[in-house]
């Protein structure tokens, strides 16, 4: 079961049906289960019961998760694959000693693999659909693997399954979430 | 949160209204009546018509006039909401863009510099799941035009029921159409939703049609009570 984590500005918000639904959709396709999670409410150990988590994105004028990182404190003990997207990986860099700054990309934008991974594309290039606000700067050991002309586009920690990308990958990249649900098979 | 709604008066813009409206406040709907046919940015079919859905779902329409070239209309737009800003006190702007990067992408920008919020409840959404949901809650939707083999004539002013559906359905897997007409095979328009007060009574309506490309142009409507 994939829990699908939203960062929204509240449970069910109308944001819901645009950066959740999609990517639960392809979580479905791939045959996957999955559970709606508002992330105010997430508990603790909920990770325990799940085999990958999916931190989605947020309308772009919604950052209001980053006033509450204290509600995904449960990153630190996880240990099952976790993806975030957009919003999710603003939160993994923030719980992990990385940091954000404004850094807004929005519609079809080139992005180059700066280090191959199977979670990227095999080409050295590809188109990505961007809506942030906010650019990162990822945890220090972490590994960038691609970015566009405006920011890291890519990272993942070497030591945890832990990847996060700033496009959306729900959009025309599905791939992307592909591979990362065949990861968390075992 | 007050919401205005990009309209056209097509099945994706007033679905997207009722979504939004079943978690915020819709405080108008916003148009922009092309002056250019061709516009490829807003459809045009039956434009005409969202004053009448305006009136039937009373709600306030904000309707601003495009030449329809590509660079003035996205001023027309910001224009647009703008004055739905100012007249409805909108935070934010919903659309019915299902996949459209393009154009979601252009109003998306347009929002950020105006400091709107944005929703695209459709986005991506499961087509035939869509399709479903927009009959069982009560929605009326005719084709209003058909762009695309293999549609005939009598596609025009057809309701989109099950039977079409499912004949829409086929269309799909044989002809290559999507099943929503996100590619522009074909537009429609609704003549009633769970949420308007009144429905609309087409009175008369005139089809042009040839070679798979056609539209009904309605001349006269009027609302009847439910």
């Amino acid at each position: 079961m994939i829990i699908v984590v939203d960062p929204g500005i509240r449970e069910e918000s109308l944001g819901r049906d645009e950066f959740v639904n999609p990517v639960a959709r392809i979580v479905e396709r791939c045959g996957h289960t999955w559970k709606y999670q508002h992330y105010a409410s997430m508990q603790d150990h909920e990770w325990t019961h799940a085999s990958g988590i999916i931190i989605c994105g947020t309308a772009l004028k919604d950052n209001g998760f980053l006033e509450h990182l204290e509600h995904f404190s449960w990153l630190r003990d996880c240990e099952i694959p976790v993806l975030g997207i957009c919003a999710g990986m603003q939160v993994l860099c923030m719980i992990f000693g990385g940091s954000i700054r404004p850094g807004c990309e929005i519609g079809m934008t080139d992005v180059k693999v700066t280090s191959p991974h199977p979670f990227m594309p095999k080409s050295s290039s590809f188109k990505a659909y961007q809506l942030h606000s906010h650019s990162c700067l990822p945890p220090p050991g972490w590994e960038r693997l691609a970015e566009s002309a405006m920011c890291i586009q890519a990272v993942r920690d070497p030591k945890r399954p832990f990847f996060g990308v700033m496009f959306h990958p729900e959009v025309r990249n599905d791939r992307v979430i592909e591979v990362f649900l065949e990861s968390c098979n075992g | 949160m007050k919401l205005g709604v990009l309209c056209s008066g097509g099945k994706d813009s007033l679905y997207a209204c009722f979504l939004a409206m079943q978690k915020e406040e819709v405080a108008c709907l916003i148009t922009l009546f092309p002056e250019n046919p061709e516009s490829y940015m807003f459809h045009t079919p039956n434009l005409h018509m969202v004053p009448l859905q305006a009136e039937a779902a009373g709600l306030p329409l904000v309707s601003v006039r495009t030449e329809g070239i590509e660079e003035k209309e996205l001023s027309d737009l910001t224009r647009a909401l703008e004055s739905a800003v100012n007249d409805h006190e909108i935070e934010g702007v919903v659309t019915g863009a299902l996949m459209s990067v393009y154009q979601s992408s252009r109003i998306q920008r347009i929002c950020h510099a105006l400091g709107l919020w944005c929703f695209n409840p459709l986005w991506y959404t499961d087509p035939a799941r869509y399709m479903e949901n927009l009959r069982v809650s009560g929605f009326r939707v005719v084709i209003s035009g058909v762009f695309s083999e293999p549609f005939d004539e009598s596609w025009l002013g057809r309701e989109l029921d099950g039977d079409a559906t499912m004949l829409l359905s086929e269309y799909a897997q044989h002809y290559g159409i999507t099943l929503t007409g996100e590619g522009g095979e074909y537009e429609t328009l609704v003549l009633d939703a769970p949420f308007f007060r009144k429905k609309i009574a087409i009175q008369e309506s005139e089809k042009k049609y040839c070679n798979f490309r056609g539209v009904l142009n309605v001349k006269r409507a009027s609302l009847e009570e439910k």
